[in-house]
């Protein structure tokens, strides 16, 4: 069943509560999937300088009696990683006990850090942007919220995701938002079933793609990423992608300053809009939405293969 | 706004129910065979028992419920003529399983309005999400503004008419009743249609299987006429009628298999 939301701020500046707003809308929708519990939050870019988030091991995962010196050393590993590409490392923080946030300065080849960072056993890069920062663990968005401090979190737009795991495992390898690597910035959530996914996955893996999960929704974001490199806009390669992906799905791609939904030709997931001059909301359900907007709202349902992006 | 602190424990018992020891808080202020409650405070079970306590227990002929805040499953079930007034929105499968009740909602509704309806009235002021009217048997559904995907799926009688246009597979297997869509509607109307009427006021996007134009009568000119004139929507559109083409009908044929055996 899975929830999605989105919310960004028209009115600029950069100084909006969208932790605590997303958590507010994601937790309404507690009863759409409570498996685990995922945001992409952005905050206003600072040039140069690079925000990672990783995941060292599963929360969930085999914990052997050297569990805790086999984190210490991934956490050592990683960080020497970075350090050894030429990335002026400024602040490492433990995120929670298996996951850490990494700001550095770099400017050499995205892919090139990542894959190498990748290449530590059970590591995964969650994120890597100059204002993206994906976090995602299991439980409800409250758990993961306090988790992970997000209350706090002041930035522009964010979007969410609550998961009922359909299609595969309860974990944070499967959990959304996805990063849409190894582009910076770009993130995908997704409500919904993919039917031509071992297809994409072979013609995406042929291209070059790495692929961390079993998740028909990893698909969405790689398949971004892939369109975007060969030169199309966000809002092209989305409608692009009414037509080459089967199944049904509506999800929702967010970019450094730009917000977009897509429905497929059956309009069989939900998504409920509200436009205003200062703030744009959209949900699986409007129950989200009254969260953030305490007040009577005219709201909508987008149709059928529509694709619409705003940006901020 | 507060600060989110506490996780929100929903929890069921084995039969999948919620909310088991809701009380009904009894807060309507109540005047003659009118009531009116805030909803703002309340869950959704305790919204439901205040209305079932007001109409069934108190007789209440008239009740108004102020901010629903677009929750789930609000003002279903009931089964008693009386007047419901929603000022807001509902969520998720509003008025749905009554048989009998006047509603009024001023805002819009999310999926599943008014499905299984057996008799009645609802309106809604707004917008409606998908599948609004689903299995719809009697009674009347109005739409002001626009409908979702697949509405009236499954309709086996009643009348929903929409003021505004309609998503995709509109009519979707509906057995008996009719539509009305002002606006214009999506790909795939009627797919599957066994019987019923839709009449379409705007451009249809693309017919379903088996579903095709009608011929129009006196007596489509009267039912249009006359449902416009009670819910005082002015004259209506000029309208397109859709009927099933009944190809699909194959009751009688028997299955490949079953016919190598009688021959």
């Amino acid at each position: 069943m899975c929830g999605i939301a989105g919310i960004i701020y028209r009115n600029g500046g950069g100084e909006h509560h969208v932790g605590r707003d997303m958590t507010l809308m994601l937790q309404a929708m507690k009863h759409r999937g409570p498996d685990s519990t995922g945001y992409a939050l952005y905050r206003t870019a600072t040039p140069n300088s690079y925000v990672m988030h990783v995941k060292l091991a599963e929360a969930n995962g085999h914990r052997d009696f050297d569990f805790d010196e086999k984190l210490r050393r991934q956490r050592r590993e990683v960080e020497s990683r970075v350090r050894e590409l030429g990335a002026q490392v400024h602040d490492v923080q433990p995120a929670t006990e298996h996951a850490m946030t990494m700001v550095f300065d770099h400017d050499g080849d995205l892919k090139r850090l990542a894959d190498y960072v990748e290449d530590v056993r059970g590591v995964e890069v969650l994120s890597l942007g100059h204002s993206l920062e994906i976090i995602k663990d299991l439980g409800d968005a409250v758990t993961v919220a306090t988790e992970y401090k997000l209350n706090d979190f002041v930035g522009t737009h964010a979007i969410g995701h609550a998961r009922m795991a359909t299609e595969s495992d309860v974990d944070i390898a499967n959990a959304h938002p996805y990063w849409a690597y190894p582009f910076p910035d770009v993130a995908v959530v997704h409500n919904g079933q993919l039917t031509n996914y071992h297809q994409w996955r072979r013609r995406l893996e042929r291209a070059g793609h790495r692929f961390q999960s079993e998740c028909d929704s990893e698909i969405i974001a790689v398949y971004l990423a892939e369109r975007m490199a060969q030169g199309d806009s966000l809002e092209d390669a989305m409608r692009q992608s009414l037509d080459e992906l089967d199944g049904v799905f509506t999800y929702i791609c967010v970019t450094e300053d730009a917000l977009g939904m897509a429905k497929d030709e059956l309009g069989a997931k939900p998504l409920v809009l509200y436009e205003s001059d200062d703030i744009v909301a959209l949900a699986s359900e409007e129950i989200a939405i009254r969260k953030v907007v305490d007040r009577e709202i005219e709201t909508y349902d987008p149709y059928e293969s529509e694709v619409m992006v705003w940006t901020r | 706004m507060d600060q989110v602190t506490t996780t929100e424990e929903v929890l069921f018992d084995p039969r999948g129910l919620v909310e088991l020891d809701a009380t009904v808080p009894k807060i309507s202020e109540i005047d003659g065979d009118s009531a009116v409650f805030d909803a703002h405070e309340l869950t959704t079970r305790k919204i439901n028992g205040e209305l079932r306590w007001l109409i069934y227990e108190l007789g209440i002929k008239n009740v108004t419920v102020k901010n629903p805040s677009a929750r789930h499953s609000l003002g279903t079930g009931i089964l008693s003529r009386c007047k419901i007034t929603f000022e807001g929105s509902l969520g998720y499968f509003g008025c749905g399983l009554i048989d009998g009740p006047e509603i009024q909602v001023n805002g819009r509704v999310g999926w599943s309005c008014a499905e299984n309806m057996m008799s009645g009235v609802v309106v809604i002021e707004s917008n409606a999400g998908s599948l609004a009217g689903a299995a719809l048997r009697g009674g009347d559904l109005v739409v002001k503004g626009q409908v979702g995907a697949r509405t009236g799926i499954d309709q086996k009688g009643g009348t929903i008419l929409v003021l505004g246009s309609a998503g995709s597979m509109t009519g979707f297997m509906m057995q008996r009743g009719r539509q009305i869509i002002c606006g214009d509607v999506g790909p795939g109307l009627g797919d599957s249609m066994y019987d019923g009427t839709i009449y379409v006021g705007g451009k249809v996007k693309s017919l379903g299987i088996d579903c095709v134009p009608g011929e129009w009568t006196d007596a489509d000119t009267e039912f249009v006429e006359r449902k416009f004139r009670i819910y005082g929507l002015g004259s209506p559109p000029e309208l397109q009628k859709f009927v099933c083409g009944k190809k699909l009908y194959n009751y009688d044929n028997l299955e490949p298999s079953e016919r190598k055996l009688v021959l």
